[in-house]
């Protein structure tokens, strides 16, 4: 990632004040303008962040700091949870109106992504909720706009009500309506064309299909990697249609993704769903928490915990914990956990949940190809019993031997090896932690890999 | 003379009225916010102090300008001021434009921001970015652009991942009526790519512009995927692709930095197209990415229409800027 965190950033402040037991007004404001950088970096807008730093500081001076041990984990405790709060708790709910069909209407600027959002609410409302949606293209000014929509409705196989380019959108939503109550949808959604928030035209559009729909939820799709501009458009759409909700987009990237959070503060409206890749199915139910604790680079712990807890078995899981102890590890149990964390979705997601990932060198330049495990597997299986309880005895004409054996090179060979070896420090580096002070150590009960 | 009134000579003596024109209409609601704070800062701040230099670090930074970049900036205007010993707020902001002129040129010529279009046979120009940035539009209205300047253009549908991407890149070609090549949705791009250079060579087409699917930056198969198209054209055509355009939505915050970053990776990136210009979005991007990564911006999306993509010209995109304090009445 391109930015530190803020533990980072805190880091040497913190040793300082360690030192000296005491902590100064000066340290505090050391450290408010360190926090300050990390959340400007990750793209908070800076009024929210004026806020932010405002309360966090008046909690920091306060006695919490002064008389903790750990005044640099405690300020980042205090952050966390001004965050937190700040973005309010989950709210993935999507409205149902005792008169069928419920409408959802579908705004924001061009290239936010809100066409397979669109796909992607419909499959959900149809997998999760058991509901018949029917699509609306109302994008009638973007080139191929609505063969797009087209082309996601018949992905999913769903019915997409469209009149071409030349009629009005406000009459293609009247219509769709007409069109799902006869049909039965229970649900229709609108997908609408992207404008931007200061075009008073197109913006007096969305007003009048608002008005002849009433729709039951509105909601913005914005764009997670949206910096300082956040805000202005956020407001300015809610202004003029008072949405009821936001859907963050492109979560998947590196971005921090602070607009969620300057988006929540000058709207006040939640935000229900995150956009977690190009697949249809991928999209998912908002927790402000784990955002809070990204857009501080602190990594996405909860998400890991659960993905984990979700495909690895516990008895597995336990036996592994005491070998990562004992370092004991081999590569057979390698093999093993290679298959369990298979289950729990793609490497690069999980990689960067993990926080200090991106930090341990060697694992920096990892390239997380899926098709790579077949190799890493084909060359774990060239191996002796010998060699994959004890790679010690690895010598070149072995190493020879297994890269011909699994189709690789040496020098392939040899990277696994060297990854195997980072590996095992990182395990005893977070064996090491969850043994540590803190109670709620973490729990790492499968390989990082 | 003042440093406003030589840039503001400038660009009279260089007869780009019109252009300046353009910008200052595009960039509307940049400049208002941002050169407006500026003059509402130094109006109310009379004495140079740490506190002015914060609030300036904020007015920078809600323009997008990197963190880094804008910490640089303010220590150097630090310095700057010391040295030439201002007090008084109103004289720093000659200082202030200097030193942001100063990260829009740095050291390179004006040069760069012309396309490198070769003088005989065909030039490739590989257009990528991440999701939603515009990529296809940009190609569209690069098409129309350089077929108005007598060139053959011929697309290539690179896009074969995205619902409508193909189609979307037709109606563009159907526009500047120009010829699309293309492949069915979810055929390997580098086989669309490499077609469409047999096509263009044999039909002795000037410039070939290839479409690609829009892919976010952390994702390597994808961008593996991009670098094998980038040696796909290098391997038909030595030398090129003469161009590889990075499409950067002005709206994007921070990360355009670490987009940037690993497209050139991947790419060799030698220029950028900033889109969505003609909202709020301020640009500021412009500045940390030149100061950062050295990258030149080519081309400035300002609008919808065709013809709304312009050459970038750092000149009036600084006016652009400033174009509030140009105009205000000197004082000397």
């Amino acid at each position: 990632m391109a930015f530190e965190g803020l533990a980072d950033r805190l880091q040497s402040t913190i040793k300082r004040i360690t030192g000296k037991g005491k902590v100064s007004e000066q340290d505090v404001k050391e450290m408010t303008r360190e926090i300050r950088l990390a959340l400007l970096e990750a793209d908070v807008n800076f009024k929210v962040v004026k806020d932010l730093i405002k309360r966090i500081k008046e909690r920091a001076v306060g006695q919490e700091v002064m008389e903790s041990l750990t005044p640099g984990q405690q300020v980042i405790k205090v952050v966390k949870e001004e965050l937190t709060e700040l973005m309010g708790g989950e709210q993935s709910k999507i409205a149902v109106s005792d008169r069928p069909p419920t409408v959802i209407m579908m705004v924001g600027l061009q290239g936010a992504g809100k066409t397979t959002t669109t796909g992607k609410l419909a499959n959900l409302l149809r997998k999760k909720h058991n509901r018949s949606p029917l699509l609306v293209a109302c994008d009638i000014y973007r080139p191929a706009a609505i063969q797009q929509l087209e082309t996601l409705g018949s992905q999913l196989d769903m019915p997409v009500f469209s009149m071409g380019t030349e009629a009005n959108p406000v009459d293609i939503a009247k219509k769709a309506i007409e069109k799902a109550k006869e049909e039965h949808h229970d649900y229709v959604l609108i997908d609408t064309a992207g404008r931007l928030h200061v075009d008073t035209d197109l913006m007096e559009e969305l007003e009048q299909i608002k008005a002849t729909v009433n729709p039951d939820e509105i909601f913005l799709v914005v764009d997670a990697m949206t910096g300082q501009d956040a805000v202005n458009v956020a407001e300015s759409f809610n202004e003029q249609l008072d949405i009821t909700g936001v859907v963050l987009t492109k979560l998947d990237g590196d971005t921090r993704g602070g607009a969620a959070l300057s988006i929540k503060a000058v709207t006040g409206k939640s935000i229900k769903f995150a956009g977690m890749g190009e697949k249809l199915d991928q999209l998912e139910a908002f927790h402000p928490e784990r955002m809070a604790s990204r857009i501080l680079g602190m990594g996405d712990v909860l998400t890991l915990i659960e993905k984990a807890q979700a495909s690895v078995d516990e008895n597995q899981a336990k036996e592994l914990e005491d070998k990562m102890r004992n370092a004991t590890f081999t590569f057979d149990d390698f093999l093993e956990q290679m298959g369990q964390v298979k289950k729990m979705g793609p490497l690069e997601d999980l990689l960067g949940m993990i926080p200090g990932a991106n930090k341990m060198k060697g694992l920096k330049n990892v390239q997380f190809d899926e098709k790579q495990l077949v190799h890493v597997e084909a060359i774990i299986q060239s191996m002796t019993k010998k060699e994959r309880q004890d790679p010690s005895v690895m010598n070149a004409s072995r190493k020879k031997r297994i890269a011909k054996g699994s189709g690789t090179s040496v020098s392939q060979v040899n990277r696994l090896l060297k990854q195997f070896d980072e590996m095992k420090k990182m395990m005893k580096q977070m064996t090491n932690m969850q043994k540590g002070k803190k109670g709620k150590g973490f729990k790492m009960p499968f390989n990082p890999f | 003379m003042s440093f406003f009134q030589k840039l503001k000579s400038k660009f009279k003596q260089d007869n780009q009225e019109e252009v300046s024109t353009k910008y200052k209409e595009g960039m509307e609601k940049t400049r208002k916010s941002f050169s407006g704070k500026i003059n509402d800062l130094i109006a109310r701040y009379r004495k140079v102090d740490e506190d002015f230099f914060e609030e300036l670090e904020e007015v920078l930074i809600s323009a997008d300008v990197g963190v880094m970049t804008v910490m640089d900036f303010i220590d150097e205007l630090k310095f700057e001021v010391q040295r030439r010993n201002i007090k008084d707020t109103a004289e720093v902001k000659d200082v202030i434009s200097e030193k942001l002129v100063d990260i829009y040129y740095g050291d390179d010529d004006e040069e760069i921001e012309t396309l490198n279009i070769q003088e005989d046979g065909l030039t490739v120009i590989l257009v990528v970015g991440v999701n939603g940035v515009g990529k296809t539009t940009s190609i569209g209205k690069l098409a129309h652009r350089l077929k108005a300047d007598g060139k053959t253009v011929m697309l290539a549908a690179g896009d074969t991942f995205r619902a409508g991407a193909i189609e979307q890149l037709e109606v563009w070609g159907e526009r500047a009526e120009v010829e699309v090549v293309k492949q069915n949705a979810g055929s390997d791009p580098a086989a669309v790519i490499f077609d469409a250079i047999k096509a263009a060579k044999s039909r002795k087409v000037d410039v070939l512009l290839c479409d690609t699917a829009g892919r976010l930056q952390n994702k390597v198969n994808l961008m593996n995927e991009l670098s094998k198209v980038k040696r796909v054209i290098e391997r038909e055509i030595p030398g090129a692709p003469h161009e590889v355009l990075l499409v950067l939505d002005a709206t994007t915050g921070q990360n355009a930095l670490s987009q940037a970053k690993t497209f050139s990776e991947s790419t060799d990136v030698t220029g950028i197209v900033l889109t969505k210009l003609d909202g709020t979005a301020k640009g500021g991007i412009v500045l940390a990415i030149r100061h950062e990564l050295n990258i030149p911006v080519k081309f400035v999306g300002l609008g919808e229409k065709a013809e709304d993509l312009q050459k970038f010209d750092a000149n009036a995109f600084v006016y652009g800027l400033f174009a509030d304090m140009l105009d205000e009445p000197s004082e000397d």
